[in-house]
């Protein structure tokens, strides 16, 4: 159920678009903040809040990447493996970091903690190779670091 | 004049400055002087002819003239609107990440003199999803405006009120395209609108829309504040001012450096970034993010601005070079082109949604070495039918990096036929 406080806050966002509809992807950040991610129960809820059909609602979070329509593990690690990121060694550091979590990437480990994917170009190409830990940016990696910024993950 | 004719680097000179990203650094660097000067001395028709004679051209990809962008916008009784695209996802680009994270103002300065000069009420900056400290920033920068009479419904005391909406995407490279992040906007899928009606005729809500990105509002208050001659100082005479061409791939020192457009593609690569690891060469750039076509080591000299470009089949884009030193596999940098492109497409056209899986595929054929002679004639024909056959450029922007490897380095592409082991051994793994 989505909290009476987040429901105040999208009706809040509504406010700020000449139709209320373009508030959906804001409003499905805060609710994916409170309850994780958008269950397809949630999408019926958000439907209801925006007078829109449920499937207005899906289509839009299976239509974006950083919408989950399922629940997630505690950290969502990605290591960027586009061509500039790939040139300075992403790709090996990527296996590594399987290896060192005994995950494939797009898994997650089984307790749970941690997510490893690989992204598209996260716009941080001098640094690279560079990794996303949730929010954070971790650039100019070596392996070693990344793997002790993975393991002081709670 | 805040800028004396021999700065070249306007838009970055205090991106090393932490103060620079809070209004009152902001300020005490001559921040929103051009602003004030806009909505107090100049009417807005001023302001769309000088940003037009200055000859501003885009920095999202396209390059087309701001000015005349501006002058479309209809009058009539509608609310005017007002996008900042800050869905920077173009892979090799990464200039407006810095300078929404480093000088927020510097944008909502250009944004602002934008709103008066197109008689805009409201804009929206929508961030791209992944860049959380550059919306922090943004949505900082736009806090303390409001709070500092910048934003509002008196701005200077001009009685000309404007507000500003962060939106944050949420993953989604075609969002970008700018009729894909009005989609977005509006709270759908961003799949992108066929063009006319043009953003400036029914555009977010079916309102009158400019949508710019955000390197090209930050040159904005520098032409208001310094004058047209002075923007035409720098660079060419068909794309004037300095860019942010963001550097990055096998070079030695990665990075952002601001440059007047024109300058030779070889200085940038070898004098700014540094050029290749010792004991290598330079086999291939990319000028302008994945979307452009490569240009191989023997064209270095091109002068960086479309007009240059164009002679060589290839485009400015983002202005992300992207450098490949001779270890290099072009295959390989195929697959991962190709790969990017059939993950991103967003499935609404035929041509796209089965072209750029289908190139993907061959591609990776090639490279296990289960390729025959006649795929690499496929892949040109596949490519050739992705060209101006969808309602956006995404398709073009798959098939032109395949055609162009395939013209530069095709014996790349043969070498790895009938083949499992790579001929490059030392390239970057896959």
């Amino acid at each position: 159920m989505i909290s009476d406080a987040t429901r105040s806050a999208v009706a809040e966002l509504m406010k700020h678009f000449p139709e209320k509809r373009g508030a959906l992807l804001p409003a499905l950040h805060l609710i994916q903040r409170e309850l994780g991610h958008v269950a397809t129960e949630t999408a019926v809820e958000v439907a209801e809040l925006f007078e829109l059909h449920p499937v207005q609602v899906l289509e839009v979070v299976r239509f974006y990447n950083l919408i989950y329509d399922a629940p997630q593990a505690q950290h969502h690690v990605t290591v960027c493996t586009n061509l500039s990121c790939s040139l300075r060694g992403a790709r090996r550091l990527l296996r590594q970091l399987e290896a060192h979590l005994g995950v494939v990437a797009g898994t997650a480990t089984p307790d749970g903690r941690i997510h490893l994917g690989h992204e598209e170009c996260l716009g941080a190409c001098a640094g690279a190779p560079m990794m996303r830990v949730d929010e954070r940016y971790h650039e100019d990696l070596d392996v070693e670091t990344a793997k002790s910024i993975l393991d002081a993950l709670e | 004049m805040r800028n004396a004719p021999f700065v070249t680097n306007y838009l970055s000179e205090h991106l090393a400055d932490d103060a620079y990203a809070t209004l009152d650094g902001y300020q005490r660097a001559d921040g929103y002087a051009a602003a004030r000067k806009a909505v107090r001395e100049l009417s807005p028709d001023e302001v769309i002819e000088q940003i037009e004679l200055s000859g501003l051209t885009g920095r999202g990809g396209a390059g087309f003239s701001t000015g005349r962008k501006w002058s479309f916008m209809p009058r009539d009784e509608r609310p005017a609107l007002l996008v900042c695209n800050a869905d920077e996802s173009e892979p090799g680009s990464f200039k407006d990440r810095l300078l929404l994270e480093r000088a927020p103002h510097k944008i909502l300065e250009g944004i602002l003199i934008a709103a008066w000069a197109t008689r805009a009420q409201k804009t929206f900056v929508y961030v791209r999803g992944e860049y959380a400290a550059a919306a922090a920033a943004v949505e900082r920068a736009v806090a303390e405006a409001y709070e500092g009479g910048l934003l509002g419904d008196d701005i200077m005391g001009s009685g000309f009120r404007h507000e500003i909406v962060v939106v944050r995407g949420a993953g989604a490279y075609i969002c970008g395209e700018e009729t894909g992040l009005l989609e977005s906007l509006e709270g759908k899928k961003g799949q992108p609108r066929k063009k006319p009606p043009y953003p400036a005729e029914r555009g977010a809500f079916g309102l009158p829309t400019t949508v710019n990105n955000v390197e090209t509002f930050a040159h904005v208050p520098h032409i208001i504040a310094n004058g047209v001659a002075w923007f035409r100082s720098f660079g060419t005479e068909q794309s004037p001012g300095t860019t942010l061409f963001g550097v990055s791939g096998q070079v030695l020192r990665p990075g952002l450096f601001e440059l007047p457009l024109g300058t030779r593609l070889d200085e940038i690569v070898f004098e700014h970034a540094g050029g290749v690891p010792e004991g290598r060469k330079v086999k291939g750039v990319i000028p302008g993010g994945v979307s452009m076509p490569i240009l191989p080591a023997g064209q270095l000299d091109v002068r960086m601005a479309n007009e240059f470009l164009h002679e060589r089949h290839t485009r400015l884009g983002t202005g992300g070079v992207i450098v490949m030193d001779d270890t290099t596999c072009m295959v390989r940098v195929a697959s991962v082109i190709s790969y990017f492109f059939r993950d991103e497409s967003c499935g609404q056209c035929t041509q796209c949604r089965e072209g750029t899986g289908f190139i993907n595929k061959l591609v990776d054929r090639i490279e296990r070495g289960a390729g025959e002679e006649r795929d690499i004639g496929i892949l040109l024909d596949v490519a050739g039918s992705m060209e101006g056959q969808t309602i956006c450029a995404f398709s073009d922007a798959a098939a032109w990096p395949i055609q162009a490897l395939l013209r530069h380095f095709r014996s790349d592409f043969e070498a790895h036929l009938g083949t499992e082991t790579c001929p490059f051994p030392a390239s970057f793994e896959s």
